[in-house]
């Protein structure tokens, strides 16, 4: 197999706080391919957009160690200079809040013109427009020569954000990031930008970060999933495994606590407690375990690493085998287990 | 027994404009709406943003001025001018947990205000009563000094239930609730309002654009698009049977959970799409509104085509 | 665009009519009247009742109002009673004074202000903007006047760089290159005390526009499309903080009309404010009235013209 598009190796981003640093991504591993949608998620404060960041170059003051390979190139800490090359060209990224992700102040064609200008810069000035009404067509926005000359103020959410997307999509990126697309938008919206995008992918050819805290888009979208909780992956696997054999106990309770619309539950599961600020993140042994207080003390390991347990599934130490949710009980969960 | 009965509501916003400001259109938010609402259901009201949920929901309240129709609470007309009687039995939570509560204000002060306004209490009952609210939502009584940047935002989301039910209300308007939060957090607020509603006999309001939170949570649902219903029915009837092109694209456009499907989604989104284009012109007239309710079952309403 | 500003000018003129009402009463309240700057005080009572009779004196205040509105909208504020001549020629070669003195201040408050307050938020918390900072916190403490008497103190007294009064040295033929050259010379010590003081406020509303803007998530899309800093700040960070500070540009007319009253008293440079000090000192009432209605006026319109700029460069509130 051919090199990954993306590849991440033990990449940690810290934050300062007062005196220290505390890591947000802490010792994450990663690849993403050619036409392959890599979905991330978890909790708000999992680390997500710290992680997109940190790919992007987008951090200022944050410290970054590992590596970052994007095209077998490390682009960890590369100068801005240099980064600047990829970032817009073939490395984008698309924004969670399209209220605010545009310069209220510039025409969107203005915007989009300035993603061509920074990385086409012998495409003359009437060829770029003629390009911008037909990416504007592209992304599905009517009266797109109308709309090149109006202000974000003047579209609704979703036409903000599909302008986002032509800009991401301006110069054919090899990898697209979106962090949150669609979380800011309604249903429809959301289906329909889903949909462009992957149709967008398929055109392109681009590998794709998605980063999301909602499973229904992950499970509409990605190839392959990483569960991430307090910085670190803890359960990745390819699409169908992930759903339809969660292992690890945070991906089985972010799964039981949306409600599905096929069966009907009663209640849906709480996940105790709350994402610990990076302050307070536990640093040694299991960091999600605060979160399930019935189980018992020696069930967790000390150095929870992840293994791999089918070819592509790795779950983080070998905790599933022991959880259950507090209202099936333990004998049952035994029991499955000794069953599979 | 009904509890809320909305008649043919109506309102319109001006558009001003011209050298002297004066009207010169209106933005039709709720154009001519009609609903009831039963003792003890949950009724959901789902459309797109701008469809004119929220300001139903706050016609309702009283916050907004009505235009046209009547409003009757307990059989009784509350709007005797453009403006619904403020009522004590009728309380509402917004979406934004972040926002919605005064940053300046202490949560002690933030759920007695309900209460100051109503009822006169010595000191020492209030706080009594602000606790009790409080450990009712789940919060520590201790929290009643802290301001409301100290929570996160479902503990925030918790304080504005604490006020909504100060005054014992029996319908609570909730617009959005748990949309501004993540899924964990949203579970959370959701089983707690389905305790809550148990526990003090509730009607609720349910106000969203996530049909699968509606679907958790509702009993009968609403469709609104461009301030007129399209559709009504009971929580099968919808999901299982919508009959109108924009229902069929709202439930079409639901993230099914099942990766497995995901082709066959996009596919029959796709062909719904086609249905949307082709049936818009039946389903809508000239200026893109709905037609009148019909009845086809007892329980489910439909705004069906009326020409051709 | 025309029917906003047409709109806003026909909200200005009640407005004005209600500033002229107060000024009017306030003149009517403060002791002595319109004659007490004609009359020689060796006139008899009669004499001077007649004259009252005659000037209108006792009729009702609104028919006093009318009269006195009448004049003030074809010019005509009345005798100035210290210089025995027309309020509106006295004020006329004052205003024209202050006009140069305000252009030249403002000028001077942007020249140093802008380049100082994106120093300053550029490089937020850094030693070069604590710098800048720990001057417009001086700038607050210091009252203008204070700040112009040393400097007139040092520059024009001890150094004699600069002149110490007045507007043009005297004997030069208007219209000639030193004439022109001698005017900004008066002007400069002036404008300078006034700007230097003026601009902290500039400096500080621009500074924290700027940390505001940076925080912006438009800024990070436009790092994200790969523009080099340099075109990040010039082309987002800048043009987005600087709008604000245009629309204030209306309401520093205000500011500068409070700083020049004590600065051209100081440097006995003839403008409007200078005339102010002096015709209340004199009780000059009816200088002082045409001076206080034309610096409201003035502020009117200052704010009026703040709206316009604003609806001109913000698309979000354009008016078409
Ligand atoms: N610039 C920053 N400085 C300090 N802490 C940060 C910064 N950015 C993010 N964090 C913290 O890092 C953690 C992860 O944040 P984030 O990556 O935004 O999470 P997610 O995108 O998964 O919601 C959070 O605890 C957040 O508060
Ligand atoms: N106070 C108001 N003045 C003018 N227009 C308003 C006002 N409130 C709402 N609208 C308009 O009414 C329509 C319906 O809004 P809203 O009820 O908030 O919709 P929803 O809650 O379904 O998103 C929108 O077009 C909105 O812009
Ligand atoms: S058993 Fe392992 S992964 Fe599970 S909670 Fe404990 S340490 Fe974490
Ligand atoms: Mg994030
Ligand atoms: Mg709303």
């Amino acid at each position: 197999m051919s090199n990954p598009l993306l590849e991440i190796k033990n990449l940690k981003t810290s934050f300062r706080i007062g005196e220290k640093y505390y890591a947000a991504v802490d010792d994450v591993s990663l690849n993403v391919n050619e036409n392959e949608v890599l979905a991330i998620v978890g909790e708000s404060g999992s680390g997500k957009s710290a992680l997109a960041f940190s790919v992007m170059g987008l951090h200022n003051r944050a410290k970054i160690e590992g590596d970052i390979f994007f095209k077998g190139k490390n682009i960890a800490n590369l100068p801005t200079k240099e980064m600047n090359k990829f970032r817009g060209n073939e490395l984008s990224m698309i924004f969670q809040d399209p209220l605010t992700a545009l310069n209220p102040l510039m025409e969107v064609g203005r915007q989009i013109d300035e993603v061509l200008i920074l990385h086409k810069s012998n495409m003359p000035k009437s060829q770029r427009k003629k390009y911008i009404i037909e990416l504007l067509e592209r992304v599905e926005i009517p009266r797109p020569k109308h709309v090149y000359n109006q202000f974000p103020h003047e579209l609704s959410g979703g036409m903000r954000q599909r302008v986002i997307i032509a800009i991401a999509i301006a110069n054919q990126p090899e990898l697209l990031i979106a962090d949150e697309p669609t979380t800011a938008l309604d249903v429809t919206i959301q289906a329909q930008i889903l949909d462009l995008m992957r149709e967008l992918k398929d055109d392109l050819n681009s590998g794709v970060v998605l980063i999301t805290h909602d499973l229904g888009v992950v499970a509409e979208m990605a190839d392959r999933v990483a569960v991430m909780y307090a910085g670190e992956i803890v359960e990745i696997a390819d699409v169908d495994t992930l759903f339809n054999n969660p292992q690890h106990p945070y991906t089985r309770s972010l799964l039981s606590s949306i409600p599905l619309l096929d069966d009907a539950q009663d209640k849906l599961h709480v996940i105790h407690g709350i994402v610990p600020s990076l302050k307070h993140l536990p640093r040694e042994g299991c960091r999600f375990s605060a979160r399930i207080p019935w189980i018992e003390e020696d069930a967790h390991e000390e150095q929870p690493t992840l293994h791999e347990i089918s070819p592509g599934h790795f779950v983080r130490c070998t905790c599933y085998k022991h959880f259950y949710f507090p209202d099936e009980s333990k004998e049952d969960q035994n029991h499955d287990v000794a069953k599979s | 027994m009904t509890l809320l009965k909305v008649n043919d509501l109506k309102v319109h916003f001006p558009i001003r404009g011209g050298i002297l400001n004066r009207k010169i259109d209106a933005i039709r938010a709720v154009d001519g709406v009609n609903f009831e609402i039963r003792q003890g259901e949950t009724y959901g009201l789902v459309g797109e943003s701008g469809s004119g949920k929220t300001t139903t929901g706050k016609a309702v309240m009283g916050l907004n001025n009505i235009t046209d129709g009547e409003i009757y609470f307990e059989n009784e007309l509350l709007n005797k001018g453009s403006k619904v009687n403020i009522r004590r039995d009728i309380q509402m939570i917004f979406q934004d947990p972040y926002s919605s509560l005064n940053p300046r204000k202490r949560v002690f002060d933030i759920i007695a205000e309900p209460i100051r306004n109503y009822e006169k209490l010595s000191k020492q009952e209030e706080k009594r009563r602000v606790q009790e609210l409080l450990s009712q939502v789940g919060l520590s009584p201790e929290s009643i000094l802290k301001y409301p940047h100290e929570f996160s935002g479902g503990q925030r989301q918790r304080i504005g239930v604490a006020r909504a039910i100060a005054l014992k209300p029996k319908l609570i308007i909730m617009d959005e609730p748990v949309s501004a939060l993540d899924v964990s957090v949203q579970a959370q607020v959701l089983n707690f309002m389905q305790e809550l509603q148990e526990e003090l006999n509730l009607t609720y309001l349910f106000i969203s654009h996530d049909l699968g939170v509606v679907k958790h949570m509702c009993d009968r649902i609403g469709i609104m698009y461009n301030g007129r219903y399209v559709e009504e029915g009971t929580k099968e009837e919808i999901f299982n049977d919508p009959q109108h092109i924009y229902t069929k694209r709202l439930v079409a456009a639901i993230p099914d959970i099942d990766p497995k499907r995901r082709q066959d989604n996009f596919k029959f989104r796709e062909q719904v799409k086609d249905e949307f284009t082709n049936s818009y012109n039946d389903y809508f007239d000239e200026d893109g509104l709905a037609y009148q309710l019909k009845p086809i079952t007892d329980t489910h309403r439909v705004a069906l085509p009326e020409r051709g | 665009m025309w029917k906003f500003t047409v709109r806003r000018l026909l909200i200005t003129t009640p407005q004005i009519i209600l500033l002229s009402a107060i000024v009017f009463i306030l003149a009517k309240m403060m002791p002595g009247d319109a004659l007490t700057g004609l009359i020689d005080p060796t006139l008899s009572q009669e004499r001077i009742a007649e004259m009252r009779e005659k000037l209108g004196l006792n009729n009702p205040w609104y028919i006093q109002y009318r009269d006195w509105l009448a004049g003030v909208v074809q010019g005509d504020f009345g005798q100035s009673f210290k210089y025995q001549m027309p309020v509106t020629e006295l004020i006329w070669q004052r205003v024209i004074n202050t006009f140069w003195l305000s252009l030249v201040s403002t000028i001077m408050i942007y020249a140093i202000g802008l380049p100082l307050g994106i120093v300053s938020g550029r490089y937020n918390d850094r030693l070069i903007d604590q710098l800048i900072t720990g001057y417009t916190y001086l700038g607050f403490a210091t009252p203008v006047f204070i700040f112009g008497l040393v400097a007139l103190w040092i520059f024009g007294f001890m150094l004699g760089w600069f002149p110490t009064g007045g507007s043009v040295e005297p004997g030069l033929e208007p219209g000639t290159f030193e004439y022109i050259l001698s005017k900004l010379h008066h002007l400069l010590l002036p404008s300078l005390s006034i700007a230097l003081i003026g601009t902290v406020g500039t400096v500080q509303y621009l500074r924290s526009e700027i940390i505001d803007t940076k925080q912006r998530d438009f800024i990070i899309t436009a790092r994200a499309k790969g523009a080099p800093e340099r075109r990040v700040y010039n082309r987002h960070i800048f043009r987005n903080s600087i709008l604000p500070i245009a629309a204030f540009f209306g309401y520093e007319i205000i500011n500068l009309i409070n700083g020049s009253i004590f600065i051209e008293q100081i440097f006995s440079y003839p403008g409007m404010g200078n005339l102010f000090i002096e015709s209340i000192m004199l009780r000059d009432y009816s200088v002082v009235t045409a001076l206080v209605l034309l610096s409201g006026i003035l502020a009117i319109l200052g704010a009026l013209l703040s709206d316009i700029i604003l609806s001109v460069v913000d698309p979000r509130i354009r008016i078409k």
